[in-house]
């Protein structure tokens, strides 16, 4: 008897040991920053690249002059609603305290300066492929744009899913490290870090599974729309007949190939895109014409 | 009897007044969607010869890009006055996707608008110079087009 409650306390221990251990926030890579000289205007490149703008911008807040990344954009979800954060220098409110490893963290492995998961609202699934060139341009970047003292609001999430332990054992299963589409020219390569990386395509073009993951097999295939109105469509080629020349212009001025306009979240998306050299926009019409068709 | 008689004759008359006026209102309004609808097209016919210049579809000819910008200019620059008629938002009529904001804000629409005029008043030079500059200024056009679509028009339904 005491044999069996020895062994049950074990497994328990163990099992409590294993979890833990799989649930850890990972760490940075050694050597993530070997050749991490800041270059600011690069970084607002990298800045537009990523959209941070689209989601850090308060909302009912536009206008000129550099973005104040104060936060305050909620995200409806089936697991709770989540704002974004202010991400602006502040050092109280904002990052203005953190250190380049801190941010490097956060973005790149969704994990806080505190060693906290964060919620996959935040597309790390994609930001994972940021190199450390582009981390340390953008973080500088991010350092040059207003202080905004509003304190970031809590997410508005319930049990269980106010455990952020346990995004861990998500990130195991749907954070798989690497790419999901084949690249074989250094245009495709380019287009790919963008669309998988940077841009973070999928995060709304690929369907997600009942606890959020992408559907990596239906890879761009089309999602229903977060804000519950219609539907994110299908960008493969089995749905998408638009030319490479098509994408790009999509991509600068937001026009379709019958003229007329982009449209929901995709005019701020372009409005990220037009930013980026024309040969980017290029790289990533490239991707997209070489997505595998899925119906 | 002979009072009631006239009471009700004089009720008849009045709806059916009512509902010719009501008609004719209506009709106007329905004009007014086709109005607008067919100076979209012609906005969006010229977009598009300046747009396959910009893709590189058609070769740049500055003549050409000159023509369809001059006629963008035009039809973005229409008054509106008469065709954006208060009562002819989504919602209340049939065929149209505009947005009741373009009355209750109607600084906001103008606004919008204005950027539209700047923008298709830049791409007149902009198209007799070179291809760069009709790319530059195609995507100041798309901006203008999005920006007013996301304020004003309605989803597709």
């Amino acid at each position: 008897m005491r044999l069996i409650a020895r062994t049950l306390t074990a497994l328990v221990l163990f099992g409590v040991a294993l979890g833990l251990y799989l649930t850890r926030p990972a760490a940075l890579p050694d050597g993530f920053f070997a050749n991490g000289t800041a270059d600011p205007q690069a970084g607002a490149l990298v800045f537009a690249a990523a959209g941070c703008a689209s989601c850090h911008v308060a909302p009912e807040v536009e206008g000129e002059g550099p973005p104040v990344l104060a936060g305050g954009l909620a995200f409806l979800s089936d697991f709770g609603t989540f704002y974004a954060p202010n991400i602006s220098p502040d050092r109280t409110a904002g990052i203005g305290a953190w250190t380049l490893s801190d941010f490097a963290r956060a973005v790149t492995l969704g994990v806080s300066p505190g060693g906290a998961h964060y919620y996959p609202a935040f597309p790390y699934a994609s930001y994972q492929h940021m190199t450390s060139e582009d981390v340390v341009n953008l973080f500088a970047f991010i350092q040059t744009l207003p202080a905004s003292a509003t304190p970031s609001r809590p997410h508005a999430v319930g049990f269980p899913f106010n455990i952020r332990r346990g995004l861990g054992l998500w990130k195991l299963a749907f954070v798989p490290d690497g790419y999901v589409v084949g690249a074989d020219t250094a245009v495709l390569e380019r287009g790919r870090y963008l669309a998988e990386g940077l841009v973070h395509c999928a995060e709304c073009h690929t369907a997600r599974n009942a606890v959020g993951g992408l559907n990596r097999a239906a890879w761009m295939a089309g999602a229903p729309n977060p804000s519950g109105k219609g539907t994110i469509p299908n960008i493969t080629p089995a749905a998408l007949d638009w030319s490479a020349s098509d994408l790009v212009e999509y991509f600068t001025s937001g026009f379709t190939p019958d003229y007329d306009s982009a449209g929901g979240q995709m005019v701020e998306v372009i409005e990220n895109l037009s930013q980026l050299p024309r040969a980017d926009r290029e790289a990533i019409a490239a991707y997209v014409k070489a997505l595998p068709a899925v119906p | 009897m002979r009072l009631f008689g006239l009471a009700l004759t004089t009720l008849a008359a009045t709806a059916v007044a009512f509902t010719a006026l009501a008609d004719g209102h209506s009709k106007a309004l329905e004009s007014a969607i086709q109005a607008r609808k067919a100076n979209m097209g012609v906005i969006s016919y010229h977009t598009g010869l300046l747009g396959a210049m910009a893709k590189g579809d058609t070769p740049y000819d500055a003549a050409i890009a000159t023509a369809a910008a001059e006629n963008l200019a035009s039809a973005a620059s229409m008054n509106r006055m008469v065709l954006w008629l208060e009562g002819s938002a989504q919602g209340t009529m049939e065929g149209t996707r505009a947005k009741p904001e373009i009355w209750s804000d109607a600084a906001g629409f103008e606004e919008d608008a204005m950027a539209l005029e700047t923008a298709t008043a830049a791409m007149v030079t902009a198209a007799g110079t070179d291809l760069d500059a009709l790319r530059i200024a195609m995507a100041a056009v798309g901006t203008a087009c999005g920006d007013c679509h996301k304020a004003n028009r309605g989803p597709r339904n």
